[in-house]
């Protein structure tokens, strides 16, 4: 009887795409700004990216051993948690830095909240703030070419607005963490994400759009194009809005709620920049954000056909 | 076991303020930044909660059951306030880093909640030893996060560099999150601990629910029947 009755529950709709193709293509659309990254600064932020990757992976792979658990290291989910941890690091951190932040994002914001698709917020920028409150020297100290500079968003915090190239901001020819300073590849590799259909353009859209609005009202330089720029290409923005706000697990499933979303991220990444005490406020405010993913959830949910309008007695 | 002996290791181990029956979780978390912080503010609480725990015991049939709680608070109020000018006047510095926290212990639930759930019931001497015991359990409990805050955030214990000069502090020990990481593993660890321990005692229970909560426990009169706990948990498993 068995053999004859192929019935199984809701939903119907099958689809190929599984975690581990959807968490490929995540891994492979980093790899451009990745690689720029290392032709940018050199081997040592080569260590840095494989050293976190390879001790995420490591670390999903121990804690699911140790605690008996489907080991399921082979979706890349933890691939791809270390590498955007590795890109949201300087190169000048050391070594071990990247694996006690591999550690943190795996094993306490990831699997002790029940693994993936548990997590309340992004594993990655839970620990890079973890690494930036413990060791704020390291984690801000920024080199390019050699010589200690400062990222343009911190020129721009600092009023020195003038030295501020927009070329080497779209290019990467920038100080900053070893994955945000190229804007050019982020975004081929963004484009290539919603090609396929991984993320949708609305989450990072609303989030910039938010930013560059905040920022022209708030900025106190109006629409001064160069300004803005330095806002949208200077530092974690283009990563932080195309790769670790679209994450499927910390951000909203439903329409309305995403645009909510972006917007409360662009409001509070505006105000982190230009009221708060560090020029850089992208991490800070997604992983806020994340928490309040479940409410904005709550408020925006869709009204199932024929359940909405008054009911009638 | 003797009564004083009972009321100790129940404080301590038993019912741990801290660690079992998470309480006064507001000085646990904010106070713990240094090992010696930590054993200041459990010692402090601990004098505290054996006078009170002594005097409301003492006071008990003297207390009228509608205005216990105001009562309760008074007396508490009294001994803090003592102790409060004892530490300005001998431990200035202590005084100084526990801040605000020391006027609090007024309204630290341990000590509210041992008045009314043991004090307010029982006789002075097993009364004192009853503070006592949740003192010295809040004093273990609070010098242990301290001391872990202490060494990985600060690299020292109690003041004394004990980490290798190589060894880089995770500054986030000593702020606030580090207090809720430290107290969730230690809270997690001796949950494991105990846990295995619970498997090999056999448990003691009327209904699902325990007598304890339930309304009509003077009606069945508690039918309490024996669980082995060890087939509990198999069956659990097999679920």
């Amino acid at each position: 009887m068995s053999n004859l009755l192929h019935v199984s529950n809701s939903p119907h709709v099958r689809d190929k795409r599984t975690t581990s193709s959807i968490m490929a293509d995540v891994f492979l659309a980093l790899l451009p700004a990745s690689i720029y990254g290392i032709y940018n600064f050199g081997a040592k932020a080569a260590v840095i990216l494989i050293v976190s990757t390879l001790s995420a992976i490591l670390f999903e792979w121990l804690y699911q051993v140790l605690m008996g658990q489907k080991v399921t290291v082979t979706d890349c989910s933890a691939a791809v948690t270390g590498l955007l941890l590795g890109m949201n690091l300087s190169h000048t951190v050391p070594w071990w830095m990247a694996v006690l932040g591999s550690a943190f994002a795996i094993i306490i914001v990831k699997q002790l909240f029940g693994g993936l698709g548990q997590n309340f917020m992004n594993p990655a920028l839970g620990a890079r703030c973890f690494l930036m409150i413990s060791f704020a020297g390291q984690m801000t100290s920024f080199t390019y070419d050699g010589v200690t500079g400062a990222t343009p968003l911190s020129f721009v915090k600092n009023g020195a607005l003038s030295e501020v190239s927009v070329k080497d901001m779209f290019f990467g020819g920038i100080a900053g963490t070893i994955g945000e300073t190229s804007a050019l590849w982020l975004l081929v590799g963004a484009l290539y994400l919603v090609i396929r259909k991984v993320i949708t353009l609305r989450i990072p859209v609303t989030y910039i759009v938010t930013v560059v609005l905040m920022v022209t009202l708030f900025g106190g330089q109006g629409f001064d194009i160069k300004y803005i720029a330095a806002h949208v290409f200077g530092g974690g923005l283009i990563l932080g809005a195309f790769f670790m706000a679209t994450d499927y697990v910390s951000s909203p499933i439903t329409v309305k709620g995403q645009y909510v979303y972006a917007v409360c991220l662009g409001v509070l990444t505006a105000i982190f920049r230009l009221f708060g005490g560090t020029a850089e406020g992208v991490s800070y405010s997604i992983i806020i954000c994340n928490l309040l993913v479940p409410l904005i959830e709550k408020i925006t949910m869709p009204t199932p056909f024929g359940m909405g309008g008054k009911q009638h007695e | 076991m003797n009564k004083p002996v009972e009321r100790l290791y129940n404080g301590i181990v038993k019912e741990n303020p801290v660690f079992v029956m998470m309480l006064g979780m507001c000085p646990t978390l904010a106070v713990t930044s240094s090992a010696i912080n930590g054993a200041g503010m459990g010692l402090t609480t601990t004098v505290v909660l054996t006078l009170s725990n002594m005097m409301i015991a003492a006071l008990r049939k003297l207390i009228p059951n509608r205005v216990r709680i105001p009562a309760f608070i008074v007396v508490v109020a009294t001994f803090v306030t003592l102790v409060q000018m004892l530490l300005q006047a001998y431990i200035p510095s202590l005084n100084k880093s526990l801040g605000i926290y020391i006027p609090l212990i007024v309204v630290n639930c341990i000590i509210l909640g041992r008045a009314e759930a043991y004090a307010s019931k029982n006789k002075v001497i097993p009364s004192m030893f009853d503070g006592l015991g949740m003192g010295l359990g809040f004093t273990i409990a609070l010098t242990l996060i301290g001391l872990f805050r202490e060494i990985l955030g600060n690299g020292t214990a109690f003041n004394v560099t004990v980490m290798p000069k190589v060894y880089e502090p995770i500054t986030i020990f000593v702020l606030a999150p580090g207090a809720f990481f430290v107290l969730a593993f230690l809270v997690a660890i001796q949950n494991k601990i105990r846990n295995r321990k619970a498997v090999n005692v056999k448990l003691v229970t009327s209904c699902d629910a325990g007598c304890a909560g339930c309304a009509s426990a003077g009606i069945c009169g508690g039918h309490e029947k024996q669980i082995d706990g060890e087939a509990v948990l198999k069956e659990q498993k097999q679920e």
